[in-house]
């Protein structure tokens, strides 16, 4: 009779197990996104809220994925990593979201990756840049659907080598946190492997928001470094271009290096003087040299333009590679369920083996679930069209040259890169493309 | 470090002093005539930047004479400090007088996040800056370094100016005299004829337009977003309490020696800057609990 009962239980959890795999297909899609709708941080949260809706809009009206409607349901992660995970916890465990965005942040992403591992939820990391998640531990349920911090810098060391390739000294003012300090090391670890005599002439970390750079300004003038790296945002980064500007700093010969500066473009206007080393984090601008002219993304520039008042920046090209890597693992998911309606670990398989393509060049995703995006570096330069600076010279950088190979560690691999590499810096990968 | 060094890191510590000094000084005065620590005198400085974006955008779009950059800063802060000043008192402050201080700490919290949430409603999220007066006033050259001539002239000049009109008007005029008198004891100026409400109205409205004449001056270097206004109301309350509550050459004093502390920091030591302010609170209320220049029989606890 034991032996009975064992084997009915081991059925009955068998029935279920497959249940939750093939499920029916559900009359809509519920997706939750996080995003920064408040705090500093929702210069990129509320744009990428935009072209979510609007992209979410579009999908809906092809079909959504599979056939299924998709609805969202938007986080703010301004109020804090612990509101925000329990606004994240309340949508898995009460309303059956099994399909997550997020984050921005890097420490929020930090917070849901073990959770959603837990949960057992698909987490599409849609624009957080730390390299370390996947790099530590390996996940399941969690993928990245464009490049991590490691490839952005290290594409930016290379573009700047391209550029300006004898220089002496470096100086930084990054923000006083995560972000700010990771991205020196790595930037100057990836320098020190081509040009192990650079000399660090000063290494200022201001406060995140801070709102006065005067002495760091002041100091940068005395010192006169060749270059000076500067990867914050937002508000912080168009405080210290207007005030390097209005002091004349930005264009006393020194390289300005700003990763980020593509999001800050539009709303800086003429206080961007020519010649800053740009970038994008990652292989998106509206004028982008290879999809600029393709339909689709005409129609996504047009109609964020005509939705927002503004040109896309680099987020809102990351949450259209979030939700054209969901809809294509969505589909090959479905089709190797048999057309069955798959589940999230399905799902989360099928987007480690995908290829696709957003606004910019296609994107692979590797077997750790980090995606290999190619980068956009280039020169800010004034354009009689345009009442602010565009990108020019821009060179896509492979990701797979910059990247972090699977199995290793960012810190180790960095500083182990040959700098016989620098030799592709003349070839047809590195072609600069001039901006029309 | 070398002298020219020293130079710059005066400069910049001065400058950055001002700023500082303004806002500090418009909280300390109403905590001096209310005891009340306004929490949300931090949004009056970002109400003030924000709004002294605003007229900034609109001279550049109205075509107004450009001259008026610069008056419209002082326009701004009146406006913002008068208008929101007033609201404050009439509606929150009178009413909480008398109440348990830690209750008008959450009431004016409750203000200041109030304010925050409207601000991001009229001027949403996106960085907000206007820098014509800087590029008018045009720079100047110290050891090799380029200044701009708005930072090392005008803000140390209206601070200045702040600093001494203040001291006049509460010593030698009839109605500052009626604001000492509040300060000092608010039921004995009562019972001798001063009409409180009156002086207190006009303490808030002048306090709040010194947090907002802050902000706005602030406006042509700085790039307005939300949160802004926490930040300074933090690093201000550091200024009051390092000070001496309600203590204006108190407050004089510990901003310039936060600013200095700050730029000096920059060159020697980066890693200390963001810490600066707070080391400074720390160790002078280890030797002086009450601040630089408290005297205690002005406290009520």
């Amino acid at each position: 009779m034991k032996l009975v009962l064992q084997i009915a239980a081991a059925a009955a959890l068998a029935l279920t197990a497959g249940l939750a795999t093939a499920q029916d297909k559900p009359a809509e899609l519920k997706i939750g996104i996080t995003t920064f709708t408040s705090g500093a941080a929702s210069v990129f949260g509320v744009p990428a809220k935009a072209a979510a809706e609007l992209l979410i809009d579009e999908m809906n009206k092809s079909g959504g994925i599979g056939g299924v409607k998709v609805v969202p349901t938007f986080i703010d992660e301004g109020v804090g990593g612990d509101k925000m995970l329990s606004e994240y916890r309340r949508l898995v465990q009460e309303q059956g979201v099994k399909t997550m965005l997020s984050a921005i942040s890097s420490g929020n992403c930090n917070i849901v990756a073990p959770v959603a591992e837990d949960l057992k939820v698909l987490n599409v990391m849609w624009d957080c840049g730390t390299e370390k998640i996947l790099e530590q531990k390996r996940y399941k349920y969690v993928v990245r659907t464009q490049a991590n911090a490691t490839t952005e810098m290290v594409a930016t060391v290379m573009y700047l080598l391209k550029v300006k390739p004898d220089f002496k000294t470096v100086a930084v003012v990054n923000q006083d946190y995560a972000w700010g300090r990771d991205s020196w090391e790595i930037f100057l670890n990836t320098l020190k492997a081509f040009k192990p005599d650079v000399k660090v002439v000063a290494e200022m970390f201001p406060k995140l928001g801070a709102s006065d750079f005067s002495t760091e300004i002041s100091r940068l003038q005395a010192l006169k470094p060749d270059v000076v790296l500067n990867t914050s945002w937002g508000g912080d980064l168009d405080t210290f271009v207007r005030q390097a500007g209005q002091r004349g700093l930005l264009k006393q010969g020194a390289t300005f290096v700003m990763p980020l500066i593509e999001s800050s473009l539009e709303r800086l206007g003429d206080a961007v003087p020519e010649g800053i080393v740009a970038g994008a984090r990652g292989d998106h601008y509206w004028a982008h040299p290879e999809t600029k002219d393709d339909p689709k993304h005409k129609d996504f520039v047009a109609k964020f333009k005509a939705k927002t008042g503004a040109y896309p920046i680099y987020p809102t090209y990351h949450m259209a590679q979030a939700l054209v890597g969901l809809k294509a693992g969505y589909e090959a998911a479905i089709q190797s369920n048999g057309g069955k309606w798959p589940g999230p670990e399905q799902v989360a398989d099928a987007m480690r083996k995908l290829k696709f393509k957003a606004f910019g060049r296609e994107i692979t995703m590797r077997e750790d679930g980090q995606g290999l995006e190619a980068q956009l570096l280039g020169l800010t330069k004034r354009h009689p069209k345009y009442p602010f600076a565009v990108i020019d010279k821009m060179v896509l950088v492979p990701a797979e040259l910059v990247t972090t190979p699977v199995g290793q560690q960012s810190p180790s691999w960095v500083k182990s890169i040959n700098p016989s590499l620098a030799k592709v810096l003349s070839t047809d990968q590195f072609k600069t493309h001039d901006f029309k | 470090m070398d002298a020219s060094l020293i130079v710059l890191a005066l400069m910049d510590g001065v400058s950055y002093a001002a700023l500082l000094f303004l806002v500090a000084l418009g909280l300390t005065l109403i905590f001096g005539v209310m005891r009340i620590l306004n929490v949300a005198h931090g949004s009056l400085y970002a109400w003030g930047g924000y709004f002294a974006a605003t007229l900034g955008l609109a001279i550049t779009q109205f075509a107004l004479p450009a001259w008026l950059a610069l008056p419209a800063l002082f326009a701004a802060a009146l406006v913002i400090g008068g208008l929101l000043g007033t609201v404050l008192e009439f509606a929150l402050l009178r009413r909480i007088l008398d109440k348990d201080p830690i209750l008008q700490l959450l009431v004016t919290f409750a203000a200041f996040m109030v304010l925050e949430d409207l601000q991001r409603l009229i001027w949403g999220v996106q960085p907000v800056f206007v820098s014509t007066v800087v590029e008018q006033l045009g720079t100047l050259e110290v050891a090799g370094v380029t200044y701009t001539r708005y930072q090392l002239l005008v803000l140390p000049l209206v601070a200045i100016a702040a600093f001494v009109g203040l001291r006049w008007f509460l010593g030698r005029t009839a109605l500052g005299r009626q604001v000492t008198a509040v300060t000092h004891h608010r039921e004995v100026a009562t019972a001798m004829g001063v009409n409180t409400h009156r002086v207190t109205w006009l303490t808030i409205a002048l306090g709040g337009a010194l947090g907002a004449l802050g902000g706005a001056l602030a406006s042509p270097t700085t790039s307005f977003t939300p949160g802004i206004g926490a930040d300074m109301m933090v690093l201000s309350f550091a200024v009051v309490a390092t000070a001496g509550l309600g203590q204006i050459g108190g407050a004089a004093l510990a901003a310039l020696m936060i600013g200095l502390a700050r730029s000096f920091a920059v060159y020697l030591m980066p890693e200390l800057e963001v810490l600066m302010p707070y080391l400074i609170m720390v160790g002078v209320l280890l030797l002086r609990p009450e601040g630089l220049f408290s005297t205690v029989a002005a406290r009520r606890i």
